[in-house]
Order: C-alpha cells, then structure tokens, then sequence
C-alpha cells in the first residue's frame, strides 16, 4: 500500500512545480520494509516512525499510548507508540499482551530534562517480523537529529530528574532480550491490556486498529494515582511490571522460583516465607524474601533499596533506587499480616 | 524510490550474506573501545564463528552477554587473555550465555561485580581452562558464584578456576547430564556445588581453602527439583579451613567451616575414592534439610548416600559443632571421619563400605533440635545401591569438542 502511494505521489510531482511542492509537504511513510525485512537499519530515521524525528511527532499508523503502571528507568520520561501497519488489526488477549500482527512495530524513547533542556537518550524499537519479534537499541546524537544503532549499547552521562549523576546505560541487543525474553523467544512487555487505559482501547477498538476492547483491561491501578489504590493493588502492579519479566516460569530469573505476576496468587510464589536460592550477597544478611509486617527483614526490599551492582534489582535498566517504587513495596509488606 | 531500491539491496545482501558460509574467525584485541568490540562480536556472531580474544588485559565496564548458538569464544590461556570487569558499572554477571553449544575456552574473568559466567538455559555447554578470580581473596563483598550453569541439559566443566567466591566457586544449578573435573576451587565459601541437579559426575578436581570442598543439595519450591545420581570420585579435599565469608541467609552461610563433602537432601551419592586431608569438621557429612517447607514435591532426606573406599586423612580435630570437645574426647580425639545426622526414612539413607568409620548425631526427624542429638558411632550396612553410571556425566559430543 504505502509504497504504491509513494510511486504515485512522484508521478503526481512530474506534473508540475506547484504539484510537486504540495507532494513534498506529505511525509514519506512509515518503511514497512525497514520494520519487517531490513536486517539492522542503521538509524531511527531510516523507520520513518516520525514525521518530525526531533519532536517525536508521530506519522500515519503510529499510535502514542501509556501505562496505568510504568517502568521506572532512573526516572526517564518515556515515549511510547504502537505502528499498526495500514489497514492491519491487533488482537485481544485477555488481560495479556495486545496480540500484533507481523509488520507492527513497539517504539518506547527515552528521554531526560524538561522543556527546552529535554534531551532524548535513546529510542528501543521491537519489531515483529515473520520469525519473530527483534528488539534494537538507538542511540541519539548530541545535535538531536537521529539516533544510530549501538547493538552493543553504549553508556551516557547525565543527571536524573531527582538530581543524581548517573553513567546511564544503553542496553546492547542481548540485554534486550534479558528482559524480554521467554521460553527462548523475543516478547513485548509492555502493552498488556490490564496495564493499558480503557479508554485507548476503545478508541483502537473504534479506529478498527483492535478487535475488541480486551476483557480484563485497565486494572492495574494508575501509578500517580497509587495512594488511592490499595496498597496491594499498587504494590503487585508494580512487581508485575519491573520485576515479572524476568521472575517468571521460563524467563531470565525463573531458577529463582520466583514469581511476581499480577496473576500469580501463591503466596510462598511472590515470596512469602520463601528462601533464597542464588541471591548471593544480595541476600543482605536476610532470610527469607518477604517478611510478613517487616519490609527491614525482607530481601525483595533490600535489593531494591540497593544501586550495588550484584545486589541491586532489578540487574539492568536502572542505576538508581526508585524510591517510590520501594516506598509502596515496604508499606505492603509493612501492611501484610 | 531510490532509497527503498537501496534498502532491497541491502536487505538481499545480508539475506545473502546469511547463507550457510565457512564459519569465520573474529579477533578481537585488548585495547580502547574493548567493551564495545567484543559485545559486538558476541552479537553479531554466527553459528559456527569462534571469537578470539588476544592476550592482554581487557577493561570492561558493563556486563558481556552471548546469545547465539554454537559459538566458540576462546582466548590465549587463562593467564594470558583477562576480562577485568573491575571497573563494572552494571549487570549481574561478568559473562552471561542464553544459547546452545557454546564452547568458552582458555580465559579469564577477575573482579566481577556480581557471578562470573552465568549460562542459563544453555544446553551442551563446554567450560574449558576458564579462571574466575576475586583477586583481593576471601570477602563477603565479592561475587556470589564463579562459574554458573543454570537450568541447562549437558554442561562440562573442565580444567578451571575459580577463587574467592562468597558463595559457590562452581555451582551448577537445575541440570542434568553435568561433569566437573580436573577444575581446582580454592578460597571460596562452597568449592564445587551440584544442586537440584541429576546425573553429575564430578571427578579429579582439587578444593581446598574453602570453607566447605564439594556440595550436593536439593532445595525445595524450585521450578526443576529431584536432585540425584551424583558421583564425587577421586578429588582432592583438603585443608577446607577458610572461615564461612557468605552472607547470612544464603544457603551456603549454614556450611561449618572445615567440611569436606557435604551431602543433604538428595538421592544416589556415591563418595569414592577422594583423597581428603586436614577437613577439621568432617570429611564427609550426610544430613537431611533441616528448614520448613510447604512443597509436596520435596523430599528432605538424604537417600541412597553411599561412601565407598576414600583415603581420611587428618580431619574432625576442630568440629565447628556445639559440644565438639566433649565430642572429640568422647571420640577418642577426633571424630570419625564420616558425620551423619541419623535421619532416613528407612535403612537406605546412608550405606558406608566395610571399614569406613563414622558417627552419627541419632537424630530421627529432620529439623528436630540438636539439643535431642545421641551421638554413637556408625553402624549402618554396606552399600547395595546400584548407580546407572552411564546416565552420569556430560555427553561424549562435550568431550570431544576438546579432544577428550
């Protein structure tokens, strides 16, 4: 589709000047041969993700969207967009993962600073490709004008929006795969409908960009909102979004025999009463995972509480403590009987 | 037009370039930029590519990690090629690999932040002549394990070193098909570590200075569970005297300074012919896991133990135990050089050949409180139990990918 309007596009330009500055002012489309077949495109730009690369304003069939409960990443304020192909449909799963079809794309750039200071970092892209999703990490430039491919990732200095001096780490493709591996295969983490807004869903739904509004969605309580949540509700949503990737049957962390989804209701799973098996030192002198009323004796809140490499967790994506994060954590199992 | 012309083109080019090819060799040289080089090389690998690393000193700041199959990564000997992740900022590991038929060979890691090499999920996995160091020795502050393997079917461990690990120097975890050999561990809390694992064979290997030689566990509410069909056979045990540097609340922080071999909460161990000397606690010491626990699926008992013909040295003359001295003096001195905790759940839970001198604590139930221990010297039968040794060990196809 998109490539056949871009041939008539030019052949419209070759009929004259004032017809050829109008075909101009259109952006050229999203590359759907960069999504779905190119081996490693080069540069963000190369996509076409973005009608204005700097402003991330986004182009035709690239949808922005947010989480109830986000990621923390040393505080990075984050961009995230879906690109659906024209005239292709995403598919409901429950509460789980919005089902993409091959071609569809999830681009999350991530950016430290406001306004006139803002600079963006770093842009990782999923792309779903017939054998399967591959996730690619870009770096920006210091002018802001593109990002460039670092399948080995790279390290950034900068200063977190709660005044820390980090070395910020751009992750190499492998650890993409870290966390977003399962059963061996590249997954999205992100989009899961329990974790998306009702009302996008309706409106993707509406849009015909989505089959139906998935059972189960918008759950998960809103993160600037966690004080009026139950304290369990914000503190699970939190542990299923930054932890249950890896903690779970069949990803990075599951010999830990942990396990913090938002499903998982096993008391001694999430780490009741639960021993450690290969924390190491990042046992912190504690005995058991979670303390039942004692978050000082509970390991799940010391490595939290840590940004010591080999103690701290999560192991990558972040280099400071989200203090946030551990203040829910610790009043949950503060709370817990 | 003409810049989806040039994607086409680059997009066949590299679908030609994927084409099965000879595989290639990729060097890469100690140096500026070594971070980024060698991650690069580890991704952009293929099946079939060995990876060089030269000899020299390479200063990492960040985790490396292996995600394709079949790779060799082979460096200029263990002194020669060092990975020195002194200066890391992030990651878990040193050294991480998710794929299969992996062979590392012949280098280094020292000072990684977090464990050595992990491989997890990496089936047919050859550790050849790699070192793990924490060059500042013992200390609570150092790496939990050197050398890694998770949740993997078929891994070989052979000719390493590991030292100064805060907990297990080698631990391999919820496999099977596993041999450890020819391996020296020395300075770490646990030397050598099989657990929730089957069919390990761990032979000719040296531990010592650790504060516990050779461990094989079973752990409960783990995803793979049944630890088993293991043979510790003709190691070197001795001088395991370090005090235990772990931090409380692993596992290994319970182990008594000065064991040999420890067995708990496992089924089919055969201990024969090791050579263990100087081991104050015990030489050899069989007990059941002691903690709660609520899965059914876990056995706590020691079964089907078996200790064959070892040569005892010196040993049980400092017992990190309560009551050691009255003990000691009980035991005309020293304590027999096989220590068991009595628990089993028939008379198959620990069998010593003719000979082998032992004591047991006359505990009957596992956790019960040491306080109702009735320390007497052994007498339990000699051993019936057959092993399915050819069931134990790495594959041949492991073996011969280094020649043997």
């Amino acid at each position: 589709m998109s490539s056949r309007f871009f041939l008539l596009a030019l052949s419209i330009s070759a009929l004259g000047v004032g017809v050829l500055s109008q075909a101009r002012t259109l952006p050229p489309p999203v590359n759907d041969l960069a999504v779905a077949e190119s081996p490693f495109p080069r540069a963000l730009s190369d996509f076409g993700f973005f009608s204005n690369l700097a402003s991330q304003t986004p182009n035709d069939g690239v949808i922005p969207y947010r989480l109830n409960t986000p990621l923390f990443s040393d505080g990075a304020e984050k961009l995230r967009f879906i690109y659906l192909p024209a005239g292709m449909t995403a598919k409901s799963d429950g509460e789980g993962l919005l089902d993409l079809p091959i071609g569809a794309a999830i681009i999350k750039t991530f950016a430290f600073g406001g306004g006139d200071d803002r600079r963006l970092i770093e842009t990782r892209v999923l792309l779903h490709r017939a054998d399967g999703w591959l996730a690619l990490p870009y770096k920006w430039d210091d002018a802001q004008s593109d990002a460039r491919l670092v399948v080995a990732g790279a390290r950034v200095d900068l200063t977190t929006p709660s005044g820390e001096d980090i070395s910020y780490r751009v992750p190499n493709k492998n650890q993409c795969k870290e966390c977003h591996g399962l059963d061996g295969e590249v997954i999205p983490i992100g989009p899961k409908a329990r974790n998306l807004s009702h009302d996008w869903l309706e409106g993707m739904t509406t849009s015909g960009k989505l089959d139906t509004v998935p059972a189960g969605s918008d759950v998960l309580p809103k993160w600037e909102l966690r004080w009026t949540a139950r304290t369990s509700d914000a503190a699970r949503a939190y542990l299923d979004v930054n932890c249950a990737h890896c903690h779970r049957p069949g990803a990075t962390a599951s010999n830990s025999g942990l396990d913090l989804r938002w499903e998982q209701d096993d008391l001694q799973a999430i780490g009741v009463g639960k021993r450690p098996v290969a924390a190491g030192r990042g046992s912190g002198e504690l005995l058991f995972d979670i303390v039942p009323g004692k978050p000082d004796q509970s390991i799940l809140a010391h490595r939290m509480r840590s940004d010591e490499i080999g103690v701290a967790m999560p192991e990558l994506g972040k280099s400071t403590v989200d203090k946030d994060g551990v203040n829910v954590i610790e009043r949950w199992i503060a709370e817990m009987k | 037009m003409k810049k989806l012309n040039g994607v086409c083109l680059a997009a066949s080019a590299l679908i030609l370039a994927a084409q099965p090819a000879s595989a290639e060799t990729i060097v890469v040289e100690a140096g500026e930029g070594a971070q980024e080089r060698l991650q690069e090389a580890l991704i952009l690998a293929e099946a079939g590519d060995e990876i060089v690393l030269g000899a020299g000193r390479f200063a990492l700041t960040d985790g490396l990690s292996l995600d394709v199959d079949s790779v060799t990564l082979r460096g200029a000997g263990m002194d020669q090629s060092v990975l020195d992740f002194t200066g890391q900022q992030g990651a878990g590991e040193g050294l991480l690999v998710t794929s299969d038929f992996v062979t590392l060979r012949d280098f280094a890691l020292e000072n990684p932040k977090g464990d050595g090499v992990k491989s997890k999920g990496a089936d047919a996995i050859v550790y050849h002549r790699i070192r793990v160091t924490w060059t500042n020795g013992p200390d609570a502050s150092n790496g939990a394990y050197g050398i890694y393997p998770v949740e993997s079917t078929g891994v070989l461990v052979d000719g390493s070193k590991v030292s100064g690990a805060s907990d297990a120097g080698i631990y391999v975890g919820q496999s099977r098909d596993i041999t450890v050999r020819g391996s020296i561990v020395e300075a770490n809390v646990a030397g050598i570590e099989i657990e929730n694992s089957r069919n390990a064979l761990v032979e000719n290997n040296i531990a010592t200075r650790n504060t516990g030689g050779l461990l094989v566990f079973d752990l409960p509410n783990l995803p793979i569970m049944g630890g088993g069909n293991v043979i510790l056979r003709n190691n070197l045990v001795i001088d395991n005297d370090t005090q235990n540097f772990a931090p409380p609340g692993n596992i290994v922080a319970g182990v008594r300074r000065g064991t040999g071999i420890l067995v708990m909460a496992n089924d089919g161990v055969l201990i024969e012919g090791n050579i263990l000397n100087n081991n104050p606690t015990a030489h050899v010491m069989v007990v059941a896991y002691t903690q709660e626990f609520n899965d059914p699926s876990y056995n706590p008992h020691a079964r089907n133990v078996v200790v064959g013909q070892n040569l005892f040295g010196r040993g049980g003359d400092d017992p990190q135990l309560d009551g050691g001295e009255m003990l000691m003096a009980a035991f005309g001195g020293a304590l027999p050089p096989v220590m068991w905790d009595g628990v089993a759940e028939g008379d198959d839970g620990l069998t010593v050949a003719e000979g082998v001198g032992g004591w047991t604590l006359g505990l009957t139930v596992a956790g019960q409180d040491l306080a109702e221990a009735s320390p007497a010297p052994l007498d339990v039968p000699t051993p019936n139990y057959v092993f399915d040794e050819e069931s134990v060990g790495a594959p041949a196809e492991l073996l011969a990918r280094i020649g043997g």
